[in-house]
């Protein structure tokens, strides 16, 4: 049985675990609003929208820092993931939208008198599920197998990766293709029959976020330990050296890319119904690159790196587009110059240096 | 003094004379009537046929009328325009000069108004010149198409079917419900001959079209073929170096505007050395602060331009605000050149291809003949080994470097010319021009060119076809599949190494 | 040990803040905030900043007379960065962090879209200041832009008249996404009544940021010279309008054969165009710049003068266009309303809000519709001026109420005018006229 964590590493995820279903939830929901303590809404969705985040960096990690391919298209399996789940969100509206109609209020624009083939059986939960797991994961296993196969690589694939989601985000754009255009899907009012905007909903979407992304670490650890996770790396520094040994790369690259865009989905499925919003714009080029960024930030090859990055960009990012808003693209670009300079382990490798040198 | 004040009272003269040649009522009603009352007014101008009423019209279209000597001001529409245009046109073709006819037939022959017809039929008569008499005969079919005698209207269409002009399609096409059955035959004949001619003209138009994107793609993406291609940077701030380029070209149109006005038409010239040299400064501070430190690690250049491209487009921002900047056409790259009648191609756009091709020549001579390129290539193709030989490569780096952006620039200054200039232009450049250059295959210049004009006359041909929403998602269907089939892009390089 | 104590300290720095930003009552000190939320940065900042700037000048003018009911108010500017769910984490920041009384803000329709659930969740009141789709209502929105009929009909109207033209087919041209297909929906619908046929109308869609109108003007062209009059209406978004009218200009496609109407072209778009080959082309909008009047002008000066004080980019050549207006309004209305409240409670500031007027920089006097949210306006009738401004050629007698359920669309004649869920508060005094 191999270590998955030090000791201090367990206390850490322990920490954290605490923190996401006790302390938020207590603050959150127990400390009466007229308390100094209290944690508002606001930082609840906020929390679980970065979370989320978190997820895909982690993800992001699994093929890039581990298996050394740097994706841009992985925006476009969150958004998958986000639209699928938010189908099931838009179904569960009801009647409640501005038409009033048993129908999102964009078919009934549209004069769609029934709905198109891929919205068939969105109304249930599980199927929605289902499509989370399975279309994000078709899509990546279809693509990757292709691109493997033809041992596309380096800046081939990252390019090509690009270039798939920008064409799905056009898709997605249309009107016609069924998803509510460059409107998307907004304005949910339930999940699983339940209010959506009860502080209990939010706090329980916001736990699920939590689990969801301590699983996410936890699996990515296991991998990572395991032979398969040695093998990887061994690819990441010299794939043909791995394929005289006898390994087929191909196999392995296509199951960690496969998996990373299925919990990169998982991720966008989580996402939507806390900010409230899924549009094409989430599969933008530029959203893809900032994930990239988060990773790189936390420190690339270490699992709690891209966590700790998605924090600090997103974070940074709410609190200067508040402070400094004329200021924000600056100080947002300088880190990004700053950190690739000076530090190419990211700040999980300062944090590392620090350590060592502290007694 | 006495003669300054004669000259100055002559000259009033002068310029008053031809106003009074307009009735004062006739004025008055121009100035106060609604504008069915102006275009009576306007057919009773050109009935009368008399040149000297053209300045008066030419103030009209201006939006004033002199009413009993003092200017008063009128809303003048389209409508009123258009008759104005027409009005003046008709006047001129009685005009003495030979040039000026000329023009005002041609004008004409874009569709006129039936009130002119007369002031053509008048002029018909005592034409001379054969060009001249073409044009007026066929704006006299147009115009008596529906009207006249059968054996008129026969003629008439005759004399459009001989013509190019998309005018003379959509009258021909009026007439497909035509009672008399001998003319609508006519008419559909006349129209096939014409449609047939205007087909070839759209095929030529569309590959224009497509030639022309396919030298926009090809401008942006050189200077990336450079600095990625040749040194294997990810240089994501080339956008904003495109968007520096074009800045620097509405500085120098300003400076014009402000200090040279008479020179103004003369402002791309310096341009395009200024904006070369500004986003070449731009990028070797870059190469010299950021990009130097990470050769070698592809991926990390990425991010690091990233940011830089951020912070580029909010040094922009603040400096010149959110809004696009105006960078006007001179007067020599207006308008277009019309190969048939109905398809113009601008000349912005033929001076951009001409202006690619030279650049793609000078940077191919640079590659091949200098010593620099000798370089550029003896580094590309292995560094360790050029600089065992003494090829300072650090230097060759920065001047590489400082080439690609140099491109980048151009292309900015050549898109100021036909798109808009923002903060965000190098953003919408930047997927397409790294689609080209790994379409076109690494560090080959040939493999760019041909990517760039093949994805150009695709999306153009694609795009009639389709639409443009679908042709865009086509075109990036195709490039992730052509990858699929050749990794290395449309030239690989040929090397032994089992690593790429 | 160190990264415990950073987990630790960045916990409780984090609470800290929240504790502190939650404390921090707005109405506290004899201010009250105002949030502002148009992105300053991203594709959007090229259209919305000059928002961000006309809302900030009216507030300082406010303030300068006094402020509201005694208190002066302080602008709360965040920048959403044209990136849709930030809007809706700023919104929510905005009403129940900072403890915003109102909200100015949004340009896309799916920015909107976006905060639409926020500000219904937590009672917030929102002035969206830019002509959109319609198809929407929400008691805590007030939209003081154009609904559809008042600017995309009485265009059309206007081309087919004789003074228009007479137009007789159609080319409905767009950026492809909600606003344009919307309209041009509703186009199609109107222009059918009026007994155009389907041959006769020609609609095409192109993808954000289309910079390439080669093509399209090529097909516009052969559509045109395939029968009758052409007009062509145009919903192109921002950005792709330079290359579009550069085009069109080069190609020499003139007004006086086919006229193009647009409806997202300003004085601001127009400012990097060189527009003398566009002359005569159209744009519909219920303000312009060159309208001529007292209120116009001094709604200039003042422009001029507060962006020349405050070193805005572009302060040399200051334009106003139909969106600050709507700003302007919008601000000046919001503080009527609470003078006519006598309070800056949400439900009680809507309920004022209704039969609201004000004198508008276009001449006209603008009223808030006793029940749908949404602005009468005059829709004017524009052609573009060699010098970038328009030349106003037509207008409606008086303002046009909105309607933001078009009667074209199907199924529309059955909504009700008004938002629901409104609470009835009994307004003091409430005059009726």
């Amino acid at each position: 049985m191999t270590r998955y964590f030090t000791p201090r590493g367990w206390t850490m995820l322990i920490a954290c675990a605490v923190v996401v279903f006790a302390v938020f939830p207590v603050l959150n929901l127990v400390v009466p609003e007229t308390s100094a303590f209290h944690l508002s809404a606001f930082w609840v969705t906020l929390f679980g929208k970065i979370m989320c985040y978190a997820i895909v960096a982690v993800a992001m990690d699994l093929i890039w820092g581990y298996a050394g391919i740097l994706s841009l298209g992985h925006g476009l399996f969150f958004a998958l993931g986000g639209y699928a789940f938010g189908m099931y969100l838009m179904r569960q509206i009801g009647a409640d939208g501005q038409y009033r109609m048993n129908m999102p209020d964009f078919m009934v624009f549209l004069d769609w008198k029934t709905f198109p083939w891929h919205w068939t059986g969105s109304e249930h939960f599980w199927w929605a599920v289902f499509l989370v797991l399975v279309v994000p994961g078709l899509l990546a296993f279809v693509f990757g197998y292709f691109a493997f196969r033809s041992r596309v690589k380096g800046v081939y694939f990252s390019i090509i990766t690009q270039a798939l989601t920008f064409a799905a985000m056009l898709l997605f754009f249309r009107n016609n293709t069924g998803f509510g255009g460059n409107n998307g899907f907004t304005d949910f009012k339930r999940i699983l029959d339940i209010p959506i905007t009860t502080p209990e909903t939010r706090m329980a979407l916001f736990a699920i976020t939590g689990a969801a992304l301590i699983g996410t670490l936890l699996l990515g650890r296991f991998i990572v330990t395991s032979k398969f996770g040695r093998v990887l790396s061994a690819i990441r520094d010299a794939e043909t050296r791995v394929m005289f040994c006898g390994y087929d790369t191909v196999h392995y690259k296509l199951f960690v890319w496969t998996l990373s865009a299925v919990l990169c989905a998982i991720a966008g499925a989580l996402y939507v119904p806390q900010v409230g919003i899924i549009n094409p714009s989430e599969m933008s080029p530029a959203n893809s690159i900032e994930i990239a960024i988060w990773v790189a930030v936390g420190g690339r090859g270490t699992l709690a790196g891209p966590i700790l990055g998605a924090f600090l960009v997103n974070g940074g990012k709410s609190v200067f587009t508040q402070y400094f808003p004329e200021f924000w693209l600056y100080l947002l670009g300088l880190v990004f110059i700053l950190v690739t300079l000076f530090l190419p382990a990211g700040v999980a490798g300062l944090l590392d240096k620090w350590k060592r040198k502290s007694p | 003094m006495r003669a300054l004040l004669q000259g100055l009272a002559l000259l009033c003269v002068v310029l008053a004379s031809p106003v009074h040649a307009v009735e004062p009522a006739l004025a008055q009603r121009i100035a106060a009537g609604d504008n069915d009352e102006k275009v009576a007014v306007l057919a009773k101008i050109v009935a009368a046929a008399d040149p000297k009423d053209i300045p008066f019209l030419k103030a009209l279209a201006e939006g004033t009328v002199t009413v009993d000597g003092k200017p008063v001001e009128v809303t003048v529409n389209n409508r009123l325009r258009k008759e104005i245009d027409g009005a003046i046109a008709a006047l001129k073709l009685v005009d003495p000069d030979h040039d000026t006819r000329l023009a005002a037939a041609k004008e004409l022959s874009n569709g006129a108004e039936p009130s002119v017809l007369p002031a053509v039929r008048k002029a018909l008569a005592v034409e001379k010149d054969a060009e001249i008499q073409g044009l007026l005969a066929s704006i006299a079919a147009s115009l008596g198409i529906r009207a006249g005698d059968k054996a008129e209207r026969l003629a008439a269409i005759k004399t459009l079917g001989s013509s190019n002009s998309p005018t003379s399609r959509a009258l021909l096409t009026e007439l497909k419900d035509e009672p008399d059955l001998e003319i609508r035959a006519a008419a559909q004949r006349a129209l096939k001959e014409v449609e047939g001619r205007l087909a070839w003209a759209e095929r030529a138009g569309l590959l224009f079209a497509g030639i022309s994107l396919g030298s926009i793609l090809l401008l942006a993406a050189l200077g990336l073929a450079i600095t990625y291609g040749l040194m294997g940077v990810i240089n994501m701030a080339h956008g904003e170096l495109i968007m520096i380029g074009a800045y620097t070209t509405y500085l120098v149109q300003n400076l014009f505007r402000a200090h040279f006005p008479g020179a103004f038409d003369a402002y791309l010239l310096f341009a395009v050395p200024s904006a070369f040299l500004a986003s070449m400064l731009v990028g070797m501070a870059l190469e010299r602060c950021v990009v130097r430190f990470l050769y070698g690690r592809p991926l990390e250049t990425l991010l690091a331009t990233w940011g830089i491209s951020l912070m580029l487009i909010q040094t922009v921002r603040t400096i010149f605000g959110a809004q696009n900047v105006q960078v006007e056409n001179p007067s020599w790259m207006s308008g277009g050149l019309e190969i048939l009648s109905g398809v113009v191609l601008p000349y912005s756009r033929i001076v951009i291809i001409a202006f690619a091709v030279a650049v793609l020549a000078g940077i191919g001579l640079l590659l091949a003949k200098t010593r620099l390129g000798l370089f550029v290539r003896g580094v590309t193709q292995n560094r360790a080994m050029a600089s065992c030989v003494g090829v300072p490569t650090a230097r060759v780096d920065l001047w590489a470097f400082g080439l690609g952006s140099g491109l980048a620039g151009l292309a900015g200054c050549a898109l100021s010319q036909i798109g808009n200039v923002g903060p965000d232009l190098g953003q919408s450049y930047i997927v397409d021009s790294f689609l080209v250059v790994v379409l076109g295959g690494v560090g080959q210049l040939a493999g760019t060119v041909l990517a760039a004009l093949g994805l150009g006359i695709m999306n153009k041909l694609l795009e009639t076809w389709a639409g443009a929403v679908i042709a865009k998602i086509v075109v990036l269907v195709f490039i992730i599949l052509f990858i699929q089939k050749r990794p290395q892009g449309l030239f690989a390089m040929k090397g032994r190494s089992v690593e790429s | 040990m160190l990264r415990r104590k950073f987990l630790t300290t960045l916990v409780s720095v984090a609470l800290a803040a929240s504790a502190a930003l939650g404390t921090a009552y707005a109405q506290t000190g004899g201010t009250v905030k105002v949030g502002v939320l148009h992105s300053l940065s991203g594709t959007m900042a090229i259209s919305e900043t000059v928002l961000k700037d006309v809302a900030l000048m009216a507030i300082e003018e406010i303030n300068a007379k006094g402020g509201v009911l005694g208190k002066k108010l302080e602008a709360d500017v965040v920048d959403p960065a044209s990136n849709w769910p930030l809007f809706a984490e700023k919104a929510r920041q905005l009403i129940s962090q900072d403890k915003v009384v109102v909200t100015f803000g949004c340009w896309t329709s799916v920015s909107r879209k976006s905060v639409l659930p926020v500000f219904e969740e937590l009672n917030g009141l929102l002035f969206y200041p830019v002509q959109y789709e319609g198809e929407e209502l929400s008691k805590n929105v007030f939209y003081t832009g154009a609904a559809p009929n008042q600017q995309a009909i009485p265009a059309v109207e206007y081309l087919m008249s004789k003074d228009g033209g007479g137009a007789k087919r159609w080319v409905l041209l767009g950026t492809d996404y909600v606003y344009p297909r919307t309209t041009n929906k509703i186009l199609r619908a109107f222009l059918k009544s009026k007994g155009v046929a389907e041959a006769d109308i020609m609609e095409e869609y192109t993808p954000f940021g289309h910079s390439d109108y080669q093509t399209i003007i090529a097909k516009i062209k052969k559509f045109s010279s395939e029968g009758k009059k052409t007009a062509v209406v145009s919903t192109i978004n921002g950005d792709s309008n330079v290359p579009f009218y550069k085009e069109l200009g080069n190609q020499g496609l003139k007004a006086t054969d086919v006229p193009v109407v647009a409806f997202s072209v300003g004085e601001e778009e127009l400012r990097g165009v060189d527009t003398k080959p566009l002359v005569g082309h159209l744009a519909a909008w219920n303000y312009f710049m060159s309208i001529k009047g007292p209120e116009n002008d001094s709604f200039k000066a003042k422009w001029a003068a507060y962006a020349k004080a405050k070193k805005l980019p572009g302060a040399d050549k200051p334009l106003t266009n139909d969106p600050m207006e709507a700003t302007y309004i919008g601000v000046y209305m919001w503080k009527q309303a609470v003078e006519k409240a006598k309070s800056f409670d949400t439900d009680k500031v809507i309920a004022a809000m209704a039969g609201q007027t004000f004198k508008a920089p276009s001449g006209i006097t603008s009223k808030m519709d006793e029940k749908n949210h949404h602005l009468h306006k005059a829709v004017f009738i524009g052609e573009i001026k060699a010098d970038g401004q328009f030349n106003v050629v037509w207008k409606t007698p008086g303002p046009v109420k909105a309607q933001p359920w078009s009667p074209f669309i199907a199924g529309n004649d059955k909504k009700k005018d008004e938002p629901e869920g409104k609470t009835v508060i009994a307004a003091p005094a409430a005059p009726k006229k």
